[in-house]
């Protein structure tokens, strides 16, 4: 099983259009929707949802106001400032440690388990899809991406898939961490804007603390010219192939309203130099030797 | 005041939003950049900075030769930070809240705080704003204790601009929770509105009055505007698309110096939202 991650660093630069536009040339593949905090692939992949699950996250304190003795005892211990003066615990601060509930004299406070999102196992446009939907203001969500990357796995794995193509959250932290550990390779999105290119170099320095292979694919490449070449020279450095370069183009946007992938979008124009540059991505994709099943090391053993 | 600029999807523009109203003002502020996996601000405000300090949240340090592996740090651990296999107890700091309970229940009271480090904070000043942003640490987790941090950079008097993280989970909560207004930046997409209705439910969860800037307002379809209207969130700025802005932004030009026309809209940007607040 491999599995494809397209990331960006920076949010907007074109991951979900992307993803789809991909999707829809790559074969035997299973989608996931791995941005749980903001997904978006579901408008353009147009999801008939076959399952709903819960995804419980972690406890919240709730205080017994009958057993309560008023002692204080959790408001002096919450190093999260959740209790206030009067002991009521803010939800939205509680960071779900439990300290208060197990060192209750009274044993006074309770930790339900929570609800905190959705994740669901559909058919989609570009076949089987997992993706989810993380509840507003929730915690966890490097959780309910990890789970939904498993669930995705199984689905490939039971369906004889052989391609996952996980769309992937914006920034470095939590759910970006959990959305490329064990991944085969990444794609990174990159804009030729001065914060694209500094948001792509803090993803680069991740995936090679995570020892994660990355590929380069510009989009808006004609935006600022100067930039797409310092990109392409931070790539170069850092050993990772610049895949092509996409034109700035509304296609995106209008494909984007119609709830289609660029492809879909642009069926009577198929000679536009943004397919053209997406398709020529993508056969570079298939054919990354960081994708090849075999690894180039094995086909180094073999041809001995 | 207090004014967070947010927007659910990343790349809508918060940060050409809230750069430009703050260099558009002839007043002194503070502009905190609280997107601290990819803090950008700086590149557009080019601030000098006069000050770096490394931060850290404390995780436990267990004298292993003294513990009885009593198994209580574990126990209490929600976060699998702490594991007892065996005869050794082994901690994973990187997975760690610091919420101190394996300290408290360690009965040998062998449990004592080191640091993992979250990042940095950085400092400085830019004619008459006064900046402050946390770079994450590549590789750490947890972005809300370093954006609680710059946080406390807040100006007691006077106007703080905080340039939040998108999406509407943790890190965006800590960006917004507590303040004076939300000015939610969006573009008139799908894509744009989707993430929007999310942010707008954790803005109102928080029981903060908000506004809504459209940018590239040509680009895309109407929904927006339908969707504001229903939900009664002002517009408070539009920003057709604009090759020459896109091209301003890209090479890490601030619009109101290279577009002066602009100065004077997002002066009364922040005009508006002032009368809003003073409401």
């Amino acid at each position: 099983m491999r599995e494809l991650v397209i990331l960006s660093g920076k949010g907007g630069t074109g991951k979900t259009s992307l993803t789809a536009a991909f999707a829809s040339m790559a074969a035997n593949k299973v989608v996931c929707d791995a941005d749980v905090d903001a997904a978006d692939l579901h408008l353009l992949a147009q999801p008939q949802v076959r399952m709903i699950t819960d995804f419980m996250g972690g406890g919240i304190a709730r205080i017994r106001e009958e057993s309560c003795s008023q002692c204080g005892t959790c408001r002096d211990l919450c190093r999260f400032a959740a209790i206030d003066e009067q002991l009521v615990i803010n939800p939205l601060h509680c960071e779900g440690c439990g300290v208060c509930v197990d060192l209750c004299p009274e044993g006074a406070i309770d930790f339900p388990i929570q609800k905190c999102g959705e994740w669901f196992i559909s058919d989609s446009k570009y076949g089987p899809m997992v993706h989810a939907r993380l509840g507003i203001a929730e915690e966890n969500s490097g959780k309910l991406v990890s789970l939904v990357r498993k669930e995705a796995r199984n689905l490939a794995e039971e369906q004889g898939c052989d391609l996952l193509i996980t769309d992937g959250p914006p920034g470095i932290g939590c759910p970006v961490i959990a959305a490329i550990s064990g991944a085969t390779a990444l794609v990174i999105v990159v804009e030729p804007t001065v914060s694209g290119l500094h948001d792509m170099i803090r993803v680069a320095e991740l995936a090679s603390h995570f020892k994660i292979p990355g590929m380069i694919c510009i989009n808006k490449f004609d935006l600022n010219l100067e930039l797409s070449a310092a990109i392409t020279e931070v790539a170069a450095k850092r050993n990772m192939e610049v895949l092509g370069m996409v034109p700035f183009d509304p296609i995106f946007v209008h494909a984007m309203v119609k709830g289609e992938n660029i492809f879909e979008y642009g069926e009577d124009n198929k000679d536009s130099a943004t397919l053209e540059a997406v398709r020529a991505i993508w056969e570079k994709i298939e054919g990354a030797s960081v994708l090849n099943n075999m690894g180039v090391l094995d086909m180094k053993a073999v041809i001995r | 005041m207090i004014i967070s600029v947010a927007s659910g999807k990343g790349g809508t523009g918060k940060t050409t939003v809230s750069t430009n109203m703050a260099q558009a003002l002839e007043t002194e502020l503070t502009f905190l950049d609280c997107d601290v996996e990819e803090p950008n601000a700086h590149l557009f405000l080019e601030p000098a900075i006069s000050s770096s300090r490394q931060v850290e949240t404390p995780v436990p340090e267990i004298q292993v030769e003294k513990c009885t592996q009593c198994r209580k740090c574990m126990d209490i651990c929600r976060f699998n930070a702490i594991a007892v296999v065996g005869q050794q107890v082994l901690v994973f700091p990187e997975l760690c809240h610091s919420c101190g309970g394996c300290m408290l229940v360690c009965p040998e009271g062998i449990i004592t705080e080191t640091g993992r480090e979250l990042g940095v904070i950085e400092e400085g000043q830019r004619d008459k704003i006064t900046f402050a942003h946390g770079k994450m640490r590549v590789g750490e987790a947890m972005a809300p204790p370093l954006i609680k941090e710059v946080r406390k950079a807040t100006r007691a008097q006077g106007l703080t601009i905080i340039d939040a993280p998108p999406g509407t989970s943790c890190p965006v909560i800590a960006a917004i929770d507590g303040v004076d207004f939300v000015l939610m930046v969006t573009e008139p997409t799908p894509f744009g509105l989707h993430d929007l209705k999310l942010a707008v439910e954790a803005v109102k969860l928080l029981g903060i009055s908000s506004g809504l800037v459209i940018n590239r307002a040509d680009l895309g379809n109407r929904e927006v505007y339908a969707y504001a209207r229903e939900q009664e969130i002002p517009i408070l700025m539009e920003i057709p698309f604009d090759r020459r802005i896109a091209e301003v932004y890209s090479s890490g030009q601030s619009v109101v110096e290279a577009m002066p026309e602009w100065a004077e809209k997002f002066r009364e940007l922040y005009h508006r939202i002032e009368a809003i607040v003073e409401s």
